[in-house]
């Protein structure tokens, strides 16, 4: 039994699970209509490729994926195109966003199906790529593609692959029901991915609250090196960064990811998604979604189309219209109210609850803050929720950062313990939208006042140009005198060159204080950085930090763009584009200076003949 | 299904499992009540009446700021926090002091530290220590020589009327035959001209420690750590307060025929109610268990520092009300570190991050 690590605070709100862990689980079953949205996960919406009218087989792939976090959107049956339009989806602000509908024909006839036998025989890149292709993402909610996730930077290496089971979250049992019943599945798609990343360790990380799945999980792991580690029930612990901590007792470094410190943490469902691709060939059509809440009849899970509505799949579960209260999509900690019942199940629909009356009361009404510190004793990341609320009630935003605000999971703790019954997660969402729109507006700010900056360099050196002209044919114009000497000029700029050489050597080696005098003999006198002073003698090469220039600004322009995706999928990686952008913002802000400074220098030294 | 779901939209988490704010100050109120029968018991009915009048004050002055600022006021005064600083005055006043005395503290408290501060949560100031302290440094008479020996209630103590009148009416020399200076005053002040033994002799100290203090102290310890128990507070302040108390009296008072004891210091004034109860209020504390910590024992040493070389006998509220001045500060330097930074980040948010 490996050692287990804690983290700090969490709670132990009620399981709610036995109402839908009990039951097997059911088949769905083919509703009137799928609706399948293109952006079901991180990155940019998938581009469709079908048209109104057209016929599909099931697995069909109807839009493909677009750039880097991009995944593509299959048919989870066989049926007609009836309409490319926008359709309200699950979304925590009960957005609308393009979908594709798919009227079943009845037949689930199965299209192209492409299994990988012998996988291990392949290169891992083509394994990765059927991977994409099946359209696979994290099933556990976030939505990042698994695909990304199994590929880690270069320099980081894998020493652990951790198999999340935790299923933290009050009512949901999908994970739970689907490790009873598929664990042979499960584990085949672990074998999968550890053979892509190749760790030194594979672990499962569950709660002891699962008795059966452990029991499956161990059946089907035994004469296996995959570990199943039973961990303490406490919420948050399914929590990636917690479930890593309790596991190797390891934190995922801020603004960093997990294989930054060689782990990567996969879903069980993911796992079972890869091996079907991989084994079956078969897209990810559908997936495990528990229903369950007072209002339904017969609470549990079901293996349902993606697309498929959610009022459809409560009719199933023989939910009463009158008695739902409330609708969430996700677990009561971490979910989000739906309004509109008619939206889809998509990839990260892991539970839908449909609660009773007084189920899940709403807030009571909030009271001041007392300092009471609850919030930060739970708080499993160790912010201080109450001064983070203070600040964002206020908008101090700079404050609430400087207090670590990026890093809050949204785990919900906080606000179940406070006794004054603040929805701190509220404000926290509110803070950091405000946050991430003032970033978003400074960048835009920022590229504005370069292309002005730019324009003015260029205009201020077109008009240097032409003075320069005139001045040259003005001298030739005058016979060539006598009294013209070079000099003034020539030690002129010699010594300007001598000053920056100067101040170049006082920033590479601070101690160094020869060479600091100011006439050409010293610069020129040996062992004093030869090479820098070849630079600065030598024309700057213009077209080279023009180039430079294009592709730092190129580059600025990819990472703003790819936040811009970032922030509108909520990703977790905001934090890190955004530092990224910052970087490259500097880095073009240097090649500009150094570009103007290089101009500068070239339009100087032919033509200071004052 | 069609979309006659009525459905409201709120934020996550839709489970909440919170103990009230007003059930929190309900346990406070709960675990006092040791305390209050044991000075009862050993001082007689004037902690008590005190007590009932504080509360009764409190709530109503909260209730008139409420209207004045036109506050709901049912929402508010449910919280029972008002309650609650009526009450830690009651406790902490002495037990014959006249009513004017206590209204003045309890409006003080309510009106000036808490509610012009904007209400619950706002106020830098712990608001029963504000009250407490303004009519200390007011009316050292008054709050110097009205506290009731401890007799017992089953002997020598004022009874109900004789205490009901030195406390409404006007007649204090009615009972100065009840009262007797503090253990702590007496020590100290004895204990210049004379040595331990012979300090020890005073009958205010009768055959314990401090003849009923001690017992008083032990219940409010006792209600303290329930407190602890129940999770309402946490052992950081009342554990550093008395642990920096400790080591302060053993390096500069180990000798007791120079200056007050340990034991005294423990067992005698208000330091359990202060560690528990009044150094915990929430609102005026630091917040992280570090800030915590530090702010404990900062109110620990102060309290010995001016128990020994300042002008009172007892300084919990001075104490208390200094390190409030500090709690912001305290907070700054004590973020914890957050998950996944290699050290925490403290100070003062500055552009620079
Ligand atoms: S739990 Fe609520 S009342 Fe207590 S400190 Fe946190 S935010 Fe304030
Ligand atoms: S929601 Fe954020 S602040 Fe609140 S407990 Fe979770 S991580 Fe901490």
């Amino acid at each position: 039994m490996a050692a287990l690590w804690q983290f700090p605070g969490g709670i132990h709100p009620t399981g709610n699970k036995h109402q839908s862990s009990a039951r097997a689980i059911r088949e769905a079953g083919l509703p009137p209509a799928l609706i399948l949205p293109l952006h079901q996960h991180i990155g940019a919406p998938a581009q469709t490729r079908v048209e109104v009218g057209d016929h599909v087989l099931k697995g069909d792939c109807l839009a493909d994926a677009q750039g880097p976090m991009g995944v593509p959107v299959h048919a989870p049956t066989s049926g007609a195109i009836e309409a490319i339009s926008l359709q309200p989806v699950p979304h925590p602000s009960g957005l609308s966003d393009w979908c594709i509908t798919l009227i079943p024909d009845g037949q689930d006839s199965w299209g192209q199906r492409h299994p990988v036998s012998d996988y291990q025989q392949h290169e891992r890149t083509d394994i990765l790529a059927h991977i994409r292709r099946a359209g696979i993402v994290g099933l556990g909610g976030a939505g990042f593609p698994t695909s990304v996730k199994l590929k880690p930077p270069a320099q980081d290496t894998i020493t652990t692959l951790i198999l999340n089971a935790a299923e933290c979250e009050p009512y949901i049992t999908a994970d739970d029901r689907l490790m009873r019943e598929r664990a042979a599945d499960i584990i085949a798609g672990l074998d999968i991915m550890a053979w892509l990343v190749r760790p030194e360790r594979c672990l499962i990380g569950i709660e002891d609250n699962k008795p059966e799945a452990i029991g499956a999980l161990e059946e089907a792991t035994r004469g296996s090196l995959i570990e199943v580690i039973v961990i303490p029930t406490r919420y948050p612990s399914g929590g990636e960064k917690q479930l890593i901590q309790i596991l190797t007792g390891r934190e995922v470094p801020h603004g960093g990811i997990p294989a930054d410190i060689g782990v990567i943490c996969q879903n069980v469902g993911t796992a079972a998604a890869v091996a079907r691709a991989i084994h079956q060939g078969e897209p990810l059509i559908s997936r495990i979604t528990t229903v369950t809440g007072n209002a339904v009849g017969t609470a549990g899970n079901f293996d349902v189309r993606l697309g498929t509505p959610v009022d459809y799949l409560l009719t199933c579960a023989g939910a009463q219209d009158k008695a739902i209260q409330q609708l969430i999509h996700g677990g009561p900690m971490m979910g989000f109210t739906l309004t509109n019942p008619a939206v889809p199940v998509v990839k990260s629909t892991n539970c839908i609850i449909a609660a009773g009356t007084g189920e899940l009361p709403g807030p009571a009404e909030e009271q001041p803050c007392i300092r009471c510190g609850a919030c930060a004793e739970a708080c499993p990341m160790e912010l201080l929720p109450q001064q983070l609320f203070w600040t964002s009630k206020s908008g101090e935003f700079d404050k609430a950062e400087h207090l670590n605000l990026f890093d809050c999971i949204e785990c919900g703790v906080c606000a179940y313990v406070c006794p004054s019954n603040i929805p701190l997660v509220q404000y926290y969402r509110h803070a950091k939208g405000e946050v991430r729109t003032r970033r978003a507006e400074q960048i835009k700010a920022d590229q504005a006042r370069q292309r002005f900056d730019a324009r003015q360099a260029r205009l201020e050196r077109d008009q240097a140009e032409k003075e320069a002209r005139r001045k040259e044919r003005a001298s030739a114009m005058v016979a060539r005198s006598p009294l013209e000497p070079d000099q003034p000029e020539n030690s002129k700029a010699a010594r300007g060159a001598a000053v920056r050489e100067a101040l170049a050597r006082k920033n590479r080696t601070p101690s160094s204080k020869a060479g600091s005098g100011d006439t050409p003999a010293t610069v020129a006198s040996p062992g004093t950085g030869a090479s820098a002073a070849e630079t600065t003698a030598q024309p700057p090469d213009l077209a080279d930090l023009e180039k430079q220039l294009a592709q730092a600004r190129n580059k600025l322009n990819t990472m703003a763009g790819m936040l811009k995706e970032a922030q509108a999928g909520n990703a977790d990686n905001v934090d890190k584009l955004e530092r990224a952008v910052a970087k490259n913002r500097e880095r073009v802000t240097r090649a500009e200076q150094a570009l103007a400074d290089a101009r500068t220098r070239v339009d100087a030294t032919p033509t200071s003949t004052d | 299904m069609g979309s006659v779901i009525a459905t409201s939209r709120t934020s996550s988490p839709h489970a909440r499992r919170a103990r009230s704010t007003s059930q929190v100050m309900l346990w406070v109120m709960v675990a006092t009540l040791p305390g209050l029968a044991m000075q009862t018991v050993y001082f007689g009915w004037g902690n008590l009446i005190n007590v009932v009048l504080c509360v009764l004050l409190a709530v109503g002055a909260e209730a008139m700021v409420l209207a004045l600022r036109k506050r709901p006021l049912t929402f508010y005064l449910k919280d029972n926090t008002a309650a609650v600083t009526g009450l830690l005055l009651g406790l902490a006043l002495p037990p014959l002091a006249p009513w004017w005395v206590s209204a003045m503290a309890v409006v003080t408290a309510i009106v000036l530290a808490k509610q012009l501060y904007g209400g619950l949560g706002s106020n830098p100031f712990n608001p029963a220590m504000v009250g407490y302290a303004l009519v200390l440094v007011s009316f050292p008479l008054a709050m110097t020589t009205n506290w009731a020996a401890p007799a017992g209630l089953w002997q020598a103590a004022p009874d109900l009327s004789a205490t009901v009148q030195s406390i409404f009416g006007g007649g204090q020399t009615a009972v100065d035959a009840f009262t007797m200076a503090t253990p702590l005053d007496v020590y100290k002040h004895e204990i210049t001209s004379h040595v331990a033994s012979e300090v020890w002799q005073n009958p205010t100290f009768g055959t314990g420690i401090a003849k009923g203090w001690e017992w008083v102290n032990v219940a409010f310890l006792s209600g303290g750590i329930g407190l602890i128990v129940l999770r309402i507070i946490t052992w950081h302040i009342p554990v550093s307060m008395l642990a920096a108390l400790t080591v302060m009296s053993l390096a500069f008072g180990s000798n007791p025929d120079v200056t007050t004891p340990l034991s005294l210091h423990m067992l005698a004034g208000a330091t359990m109610l202060g560690a528990f109860f009044i150094a915990t209020d929430p609102v005026s504390a630091a917040t992280s268990h570090q800030g915590k910590l530090i702010y404990g024992a900062g109110i620990g040493v102060l309290l010995y520092l001016i128990r020994t070389w300042g002008n009172y006998p007892d300084a919990v509220a001075f104490a208390v009300l200094l390190m409030n001045f500090a709690a912001p500060f305290i907070d700054h330097y004590t973020q914890p570190r957050t998950y996944g930074h290699r050290k925490a980040r403290r100070g003062i948010a500055s552009k620079g991050h």
